[in-house]
């Protein structure tokens, strides 16, 4: 459940502010933003995770308070447990695989989500030694999603996870998508610019213009 | 060419120690202001950067006469250290260490800001997302990323400790054993007769030091620059 209504600014006063309204409240677990590139699919992703601060409104994921702006509300992105899968892995060039795949364990949180079941969910068991500069893009993406699922989030936040795979590696991907999707009870928020993607995986799907 | 003297040994060993005590005490410094400078934005940062950058353009003796009034045993602060805790820096090697970290410091401070400047902010935001507190963002991403070029500011700042002179001689003056450095003791066999054998091989000495530590600096900065990872 994502309740989310929130005024986004971009730009300065030299430049011209660009402001624009975001309202999506929907009880659906998993829930797709579409739109054309630039607006502002990811700005809303960055928002939920705390990664830019909305100039006005509120933000509750499953009855949590992330911002709220009337209140004083801003929680720092280490304290939102938000797992976002960026569309660029940003994965860690310093740490292999399988440390990339433990940088967000939480000591104190038993529950939740295995090593192992992660990484046999996503069929990463092969790569754990590697780079992840030697990563093929669907893997480096696979080992993202295995690491936001790993910090033990309490929602996932996907931004356009398919767009820089080619067509045969995003048929490849998908199915790891849909068992994510079916074999965890996350609340997902999935954006991408293609409708037909995202209907394989939501069919609440919310368009930004 | 006749081998070293004793008094020689003495100084480049001491050279060697005061240059790499300055060079290490000042790199948590320098890495705290090379971050700050290159992450943080907040009121003053045009004047702070212009004081860390000071010892650069200044003439050295007036940075040397600073420390001399600031931590001379009568100075402002050095007075009431030496009162209250018995500690003082002046004419020992422990002040030649101070005096030259502070004339090293604006190129350690350079060089590392420009390393935190090129690690990239997105991974350190996605650090944050995985829960890592912005302390552990920094201990577990920033420093890994920019270790190359926070170790070539160290070793800038070490190969300028050790050419160091102005600021060291006007501080803790050039006393044989303790604060007589390479430079120091080549300007004081400048004063002596016949003593172009000893100013030979003290500068030979100090150029193939000064040499090593630079070429280790560059070769560190482009394995950096190329992405390499360590």
């Amino acid at each position: 459940m994502l309740s989310l209504d929130i005024v986004l600014e971009r730009g300065t006063a030299r430049s011209g502010v660009f402001r624009r309204h975001v309202s999506i409240v929907d009880s659906a677990r998993v829930i797709a933003l579409s739109g054309h590139s630039g607006a502002g699919k990811t700005s809303v992703l960055h928002a939920i995770a705390g990664l830019l601060t909305p100039r006005e409104g509120r933000i509750e994921v499953d009855g949590r308070c992330l911002f709220d702006r009337a209140q004083g509300i801003d929680l720092p992105p280490h304290q939102r447990h938000v797992g976002y899968v960026f569309q660029d892995t940003r994965l860690f060039p310093h740490l292999d695989v399988r440390r990339n795949l433990r940088y967000g364990r939480r000591t104190n949180d038993q529950t939740g989500f295995a090593f192992d079941d992660v990484v046999a969910l996503l069929g990463i068991g092969g790569l754990l030694k590697r780079r992840t500069a030697h990563l093929s893009g669907g893997e480096a993406q696979r080992v993202a999603l295995g690491r936001a699922l790993l910090s033990q989030p309490r929602i996932l936040l996907l931004d356009e996870p398919l767009s820089s795979l080619d067509h045969a590696r995003r048929e490849e991907l998908i199915p790891y998508l849909q068992r994510v999707r079916d074999e965890t009870a996350l609340p997902i928020v999935y954006v991408s610019h293609s409708v037909d993607e995202v209907m394989r995986l939501t069919a609440a799907v919310h368009a930004l213009d | 060419m006749p081998a070293f003297t004793p008094a020689e040994l003495t100084a480049i060993a001491l050279s060697l120690k005061v240059a790499t005590v300055a060079a290490l005490a000042s790199l948590p410094f320098g890495i705290a202001m090379g971050w700050l400078l290159a992450r943080r934005r907040f009121f003053g940062k045009a004047l702070l950067d212009a004081l860390v950058h000071l010892p650069l353009v200044l003439p050295p003796v007036v940075v040397g006469y600073a420390l001399l009034v600031l931590l001379g045993n009568n100075g402002v602060i050095g007075g009431f250290l030496m009162q209250h805790f018995g500690i003082g820096v002046a004419f020992r090697w422990t002040g030649a260490a101070l005096a030259s970290a502070v004339m090293g410091f604006p190129l350690m401070v350079r060089t590392i800001r420009l390393s935190i400047e090129s690690a990239d902010r997105r991974l350190e935001q996605a650090a944050a997302t995985l829960g890592a507190t912005p302390w552990r963002v920094f201990r577990s991403v920033t420093l890994p990323l920019a270790w190359p070029g926070i170790v070539a500011g160290a070793v800038l700042a070490f190969a300028k400790a050790l050419g160091e002179f102005g600021a060291t001689i006007t501080f803790v003056s050039s006393i044989p054993g303790e604060t007589q450095t390479i430079s120091s003791a080549i300007y004081g066999l400048l004063q002596v007769p016949g003593g172009d054998a000893g100013i030979w091989r003290l500068a030979l000495v100090a150029v193939a030091i000064s040499l090593l530590a630079l070429l280790a600096s560059e070769w560190l900065v482009r394995r950096q620059r190329d992405g390499e990872p360590r």
